[in-house]
């Protein structure tokens, strides 16, 4: 191990291989760069959907969320997991990353998928959304894109692979791999089902569009699709939990309540995840409600018991920490006494509740086979998977993201007085914007529509006056969480390609020192229930956990009951 | 060691449970057992629930069978586009297509009376959403979904389509009438 191929970073103690920098480094610019072309449609289809403004024409709203769609949630969000996995790998595994050539070979074939795809969807002839269900036919490049994309990212989770055996077989850590590298570890085997799956509808698909294959039945394309489109999101769902783990890490040195609970829940989701398809096709003709059944409870929703468990130890094991700190007055002297000025911080926590308490309570009850009759393809859709990959994943990226400046660019992160609020802003506007969708949604709004006023069609429908009410919610907090987004990249550009040094003198912007404790914290004589109650380690976390059951029990009781209002079918 | 580091102890997983840990986990099982068995037990006692009655067709075969009804039972004609509404007798199968850009034909059914109500799409994939009741389902091409509905409030109800199907998409709308038995 030659050392000039190694670069220590002073001040967190961690230890970049130089090669696998530069990959991070770039893959999180790549990142960022589509986060802000992706917000850029994300306002406009914002300002079409708030009745009072309805912005664009029909055609380029459509065409606009399509990009809004495929941009954000696959190309955005991939691209900045491909540097989480290296980070997670050569960087905590304190290894070289193996195979930087084939890691750079995907990295070009995400960025042409990525720039083959959008040129489609501007071209005009394959405004389909995301899910491009057949058979509604797009331009041959737009599935040629994704194909591409899939074959670099594919890549970049074997080079993910490769680098955790060479870590083992030269010795670089001793004992297990860390939870966080663990946790990207369950996310990169997501991704190579999720990957795999894509790879078996898109590519008969892109044959079908260029001719060589005469039909795709419309019910196995959904079903194989869905393998992709679920799953995908489920590689979030890891990867932020990994993420929160990584941030109670960096933030309080905290430890895990135990390995073994945390690691057996990331494998819950290895094990059960990949059913989610089902989510999608409760209300589709040709499956048996016992498919249903078992495949959208994740089998009986253990994979959703392993979220339960990660919302309880990843705060759980910030309260320990901060009451091996001595914050140990009343049961949430630990919470209130949290460096909330710290975005790092702020963000992972709103990330967390925002993703629990309403993307995850939401995505349940509407999972729930009979309850999606009343919620399919609303806009409560939308509101629920924005509150799981805006709140849950990208606000986690975006606070972990104030972290990577100083570690992985060397630089001070510049604008922190914007960058305290901009957790702030970006979760409270999405919270807000979120419920409002739920909302519309349950009033029976549509997802994917251009006029909720239907002025140009032939047999007209009104909408109650709250739904439009809800709408301009969501138009207004909308707009307040876009300008949260823009000043996450602001903040970000300007830090990483106009900042300061860490290292020099004036200490202008947050620097490691102030973002990151980065002794672990000493468990007390003991054990660390001692520093807790009623013999638990983290009693004010048991109490949120158990109000969190409550809000979740109460609201699922009430979809039951809105549902038995409707007229009885069978 | 943080969880950024290799676990402390090599044997980690003989580390005792935290009974916090424990018991949530212990609820939580619970909690996801309940709201596992609730969707089973609704199939028993609930009275919505979506059929598993379904057949493969074509839209050439759907058409047939659709026109079929329309000339035995139109009541009378609506719109500039002279749409037909048909009143089929309870109890009936009743046939409704999506195609770009409507769903065909208008119905009209009587409160409190039950029919099988079928629907296949033409041409792409429509969603079938019912406002204001708030009924929503998928319709896909090539498969013909066959549901038992009861309607049970009297009055218009209009059919929109929830799934994007194309420029067109925001227009295509329908209409189901509930009328008193009788009227």
């Amino acid at each position: 191990m030659s050392n000039e191929l190694f670069r220590a970073c002073p001040e967190s103690g961690l230890q970049f291989h130089k090669p696998a920098e530069l990959l991070m480094r770039s893959n999180a610019v790549l990142a960022v760069v589509i986060l802000l072309f992706g917000g850029v449609m994300a306002l406009l289809v914002t300002l079409t959907r708030w009745p009072a403004v309805h912005l664009l024409p029909a055609d380029r709203f459509y065409q606009m969320l399509t990009l809004h769609g495929v941009n954000m949630l696959i190309f955005w969000i991939i691209t900045f997991e491909i540097a989480l996995l290296y980070f997670c790998s050569s960087t905590l595994l304190r290894c070289r990353l193996a195979t930087p050539k084939i890691a750079w070979l995907g990295f070009a074939l995400m960025l042409t998928g990525i720039i083959v795809n959008n040129a489609a969807v501007l071209n005009g002839d394959a405004s389909v959304m995301m899910t491009s269900y057949v058979p509604m036919p797009a331009n041959p490049n737009f599935y040629l894109g994704l194909i591409l994309f899939a074959v670099g990212a594919l890549l970049g989770c074997f080079v993910f692979l490769g680098t955790l055996v060479i870590a083992k077989e030269e010795k670089t850590y001793e004992g297990s791999i860390p939870l966080v590298t663990f946790g990207a570890l369950t996310a990169c085997i997501i991704a190579v089902f999720t990957i795999a799956s894509g790879a078996v509808i898109l590519i008969p698909t892109y044959l079908w569009s260029i001719g060589y294959i005469n039909n795709i039945d419309a019910a196995m394309y959904r079903l194989v699709w869905w393998a992709l489109g679920h799953s995908s999101q489920q590689i979030n769902v890891a990867a932020h939990v990994s993420v929160w783990y990584a941030i109670a890490a960096i933030v309080f040195g905290a430890r895990p309540l135990s390995e073994k609970v945390s690691r057996t829940a990331f494998f819950l989701y290895i094990a059960f995840l990949q059913l989610a398809s089902a989510h999608h096709l409760l209300v589709d003709p040709g499956l048996s409600s016992e498919w249903k059944i078992f495949n959208t409870s994740y089998a009986m929703y253990l994979a959703v018991l392993a979220s339960m468990v990660h919302g309880l130890t990843v705060p759980g094991s910030i309260e320990v920490a901060q009451r091996a700190k001595g914050y140990t007055n009343g049961l949430f002297q630990w919470l209130r006494k949290a460096p909330w000025g710290n975005p790092v911080f702020s963000g992972m926590f709103l990330s967390l509740i925002g993703f629990g308490f309403i993307g995850g309570i939401s995505g349940v009850v509407m999972g729930t086979e009979q309850i999606n009759i009343i919620i399919h393809n609303t806009i409560y859709v939308p509101g629920h998977f924005h509150a799981t990959v805006v709140i849950g994943t990208t606000l986690a990226f975006m606070s972990l993201t104030y972290f990577l400046i100083p570690t992985l660019f060397r630089k001070q992160v510049m604008l922190p007085g914007l960058a305290r609020i901009q957790p702030y802003l970006f979760g409270g506007g999405m919270m807000v914007f979120t419920m409002a969708m739920m909302g519309a949604g349950t009033l029976g709004v549509q997802r994917r529509h251009f006029d909720m006023a239907f002025t140009d069609a032939v047999i007209g429908f009104d909408y109650p006056a709250s739904a439009y009410t809800f709408m301009g919610i969501v138009g207004i907090s909308g707009v307040a969480a876009v300008i949260g987004g823009a000043i996450y990249i602001l903040v970000t550009v300007l830090s990483v390609f106009l900042g300061k040094p860490v290292g020099s003198e004036s200490s202008y912007g947050f620097t490691t020192s102030t973002l990151m404790r980065a002794e672990p914290v000493a468990v007390p004589d003991g054990g660390h229930a001692a520093a807790g109650k009623w013999g638990f380690a983290a009693p004010g976390t048991f109490l949120l956990a158990i109000f969190f059951l409550a809000i979740f029990v109460l609201y699922y009781a009430v979809n039951w009951k809105y549902l038995a209002s409707v007229w009885p079918m069978s | 060691m943080s969880a950024i580091q290799p676990p402390a102890e090599t044997i980690w997983w003989k580390q005792p449970l935290d009974r916090v840990e424990g018991t949530w986990i212990g609820i939580a099982l619970v909690w996801s057992l309940f709201m596992f068995f609730m969707m089973p037990i609704w199939h028993i006692y609930g009275k919505q629930n979506l059929s598993n009655e379904a057949y493969r067709t074509t839209p050439q075969a759907y058409m047939a069978k659709t026109q079929a009804m329309v000339n035995q039972y139109t009541i009378r004609t609506e719109t500039a586009a002279n749409l037909p509404v048909v009143r089929p007798p309870p109890g009936s199968d009743v046939y409704l297509l999506g195609r770009l850009w409507q769903w065909w034909p208008l119905l009209e059914l009587e409160k409190g009376q039950s029919y099988r109500l079928h629907i296949s799409s033409m041409d792409w994939q429509h969603g079938f959403s019912l406002q204001p009741v708030n009924i929503n389902t998928q319709i896909l091409p090539g498969y013909e979904m066959v549901m038992t509905i009861t309607p049970d409030t009297a009055g218009d109800q209009t059919i929109i389509c929830n799934e994007f199907c194309g420029l067109g998409h925001h227009n295509m709308t329908g209409k189901i009438y509930v009328v008193e038995g009788g009227q």
